[in-house]
């Protein structure tokens, strides 16, 4: 998943970048293809190179050596609402068929099932940034033809568009998965079935998915990771495995 | 510490110990804890460990936050349980995103009733909070949201160095402290180094808080562990791991604010408690090239 994310950066573009999978994605990125990609963390580090993978978003090893570091009011005013982040990537506990995430709560607000920790930063990551790339694991639960809660809006809320709503951001564009990847339908805003994993059935993806999944025309077949992408990742940035499992 | 709190906070005061992962006041939060301070309504973008222990220690009536998490671990367990139900007593939660307790701030400092920002739009957190609310742009007609002022009773802010008069100075992420320090009625200064005035006057751009509207200055090495404060010393990334199953247990969680918290008198006690910490946290150098600051 981290490889696949990684190959959806391009070169010199500023990238949002959040704990977890997309900060791996991202210093691979750095690392292999893409070496003057701009990484910005919401805790105010603009162009940081962590020498350390960081454990969180606000690590000591973004700041040391980073072209700026700026307070958060600037990170949301100057960057993200000015529209300077090219690409936000976001996660959650509930992905549901139009890109919504909720990392809010599981159940009902007022007593629920699972309280999860909130928005921090990704509302108005989904809001601003021109485009966003979910990663989330494949399964029914996570996956739901709706979410419990519209923590991060997607490509439809109700049935109004972005655009009606007044979003500056394209929105989520892709969905990273293990099994595959998904994409945004132009037209209908839905998360349409785009590429699949090697010696992985579109009927494996329907498995991890709670609504009736459409699929492109044709498939895409994403190549597994390079040597040189294992190597980075498990040699280099997170040898000891803190993200990267089996 | 112990003369600051008991003089700046009150029950039932609105209370922020600001930091975003770096310099979070834990020695403040402790000493709350250990007066005994209650119906404090406590604010804050991520609560973190200090929150989530306030929270088990009977502090709080009120949580007002963006992310409550266990960054890069999982859960504040004491936080759920209360907001699951799970526990005695109730927790009144107002919850916003990052952005919006920034621009919280932002107002409260500017001293304005509001903040506008470009967001909200298709999310359900106005639906769950009626206190985000929308204005129409007398300029340009376009619907953005709201979010009010915030303006904290108490602002509690740590930083690596200040002078006695509290002119403050930090460096590394610096969050929302100095925001937070100028919407405050009252503001506690912790500082891992009291240096003399002529320290701060020789790189004034690195002075984030003024002394003029700083209430109280305490030296307090290591007075943010387990966060970090960049230059001193790293954050504790074993302690924030080993809080998981620490919190998720409300026994094992009472016990540990016996011994951490109840069981010392002060900071300097609870480092006492763990002689280890230097040598597995101390920060390497790095340091940065001076400037001229000559004409």
């Amino acid at each position: 998943m981290a490889a696949v994310a990684a190959r959806e950066l391009r070169d010199g573009e500023v990238v949002f970048v959040g704990i977890g999978l997309p900060n791996l994605a991202c210093n691979l990125a750095r690392a292999t293809h893409a070496p003057n990609l701009v990484l910005i963390y919401e805790s105010g580090a603009v162009g940081a190179v962590p020498e350390r993978l960081p454990v969180s978003i606000g690590d000591p090893a973004l700041v040391t050596g980073s072209l700026m570091v700026c307070g958060m009011a600037d990170v949301f005013q100057l960057f993200l609402q000015n529209g300077r982040i090219e690409v936000g990537f976001l996660g959650g506990a509930q992905v549901d068929r139009y890109g919504n995430i909720n990392t809010t709560m599981i159940g009902t607000y007022e007593r629920p099932a699972v309280r999860l920790p909130g928005s921090g930063g990704a509302a108005e990551i989904a809001v601003h940034a021109q485009r966003t790339l979910i990663v989330a694991k494949l399964n029914p639960r996570a996956f739901p033809e709706r979410v419990d809660f519209v923590t991060s809006p997607g490509q439809r809320c109700g049935a109004r568009s972005r655009r009606e709503l007044g979003m500056p951001g394209a929105g989520p564009v892709k969905v990273i998965t293990d099994k595959g990847v998904l994409e945004a339908d132009a037209a209908t805003g839905e998360m349409v079935l785009a590429a699949l994993y090697p010696d992985v059935t579109a009927d494996d993806l329907q498995a991890g998915v709670g609504w009736p999944l459409a699929r492109r025309e044709r498939l895409g077949a994403v190549t597994p990771p390079t040597e040189t992408e294992l190597r980075v990742l498990r040699e280099v940035l997170d040898p000891r495995k803190l993200y990267l499992k089996a | 510490m112990r003369d600051a709190v008991a003089r700046f906070v009150q029950d039932g005061d609105t209370v922020v110990i600001e930091g975003f992962t770096h310099l979070i006041c834990f020695a403040a939060g402790h000493e709350i804890i250990r007066q005994g301070r209650r119906d404090l309504t406590l604010a804050r973008l991520t609560p973190d460990l200090i929150y989530d222990q306030m929270i088990a220690a009977g502090c709080a009536r009120k949580l007002v936050f963006s992310w409550a998490g266990n960054p890069g671990v999982g859960s504040l367990h004491a936080f759920r349980r209360a907001v699951e139900r799970k526990s005695a007593g109730t927790l009144e939660i107002e919850e916003y995103s990052h952005f919006g307790m920034v621009a919280r701030f932002s107002a409260g400092a500017a001293r304005l009733p509001f903040w506008p920002l470009r967001n909200y739009m298709g999310t359900d957190l106005p639906t769950v909070n009626p206190r985000i609310q929308s204005v129409t742009c007398p300029y340009t007609g376009e619907a953005l949201a709201t979010v009010p002022a915030l303006n904290p009773d108490v602002t509690i802010v740590h930083a690596q160095r200040a002078d006695r008069a509290g002119n403050t100075q930090m460096w590394g992420l610096v969050g929302v402290q100095k925001e937070a320090a100028f919407a405050s009625e009252r503001v506690i200064v912790v500082v891992e180094e009291l240096v003399e005035e002529q320290v701060i006057r020789s790189d004034p751009n690195r002075t984030v808080i003024p002394g003029f509207i700083v209430s109280a200055v305490v030296a307090e090495p290591w007075g943010a562990h387990p966060s970090y404060a960049q230059g001193y010393y790293d954050r504790d990334n074993d302690f924030y791991v080993a809080w998981e199953s620490i919190s998720r247990d409300a026994d094992k969680l009472a016990r540990y604010l016996d011994e951490f918290v109840y069981g010392v008198p002060d900071r300097a006690g609870y480092l006492k408690k763990q002689p280890g910490l230097a040598a597995r946290l101390k920060a390497n150098e790095r340091l940065s090239q001076g400037v001229n600051y000559g004409f």
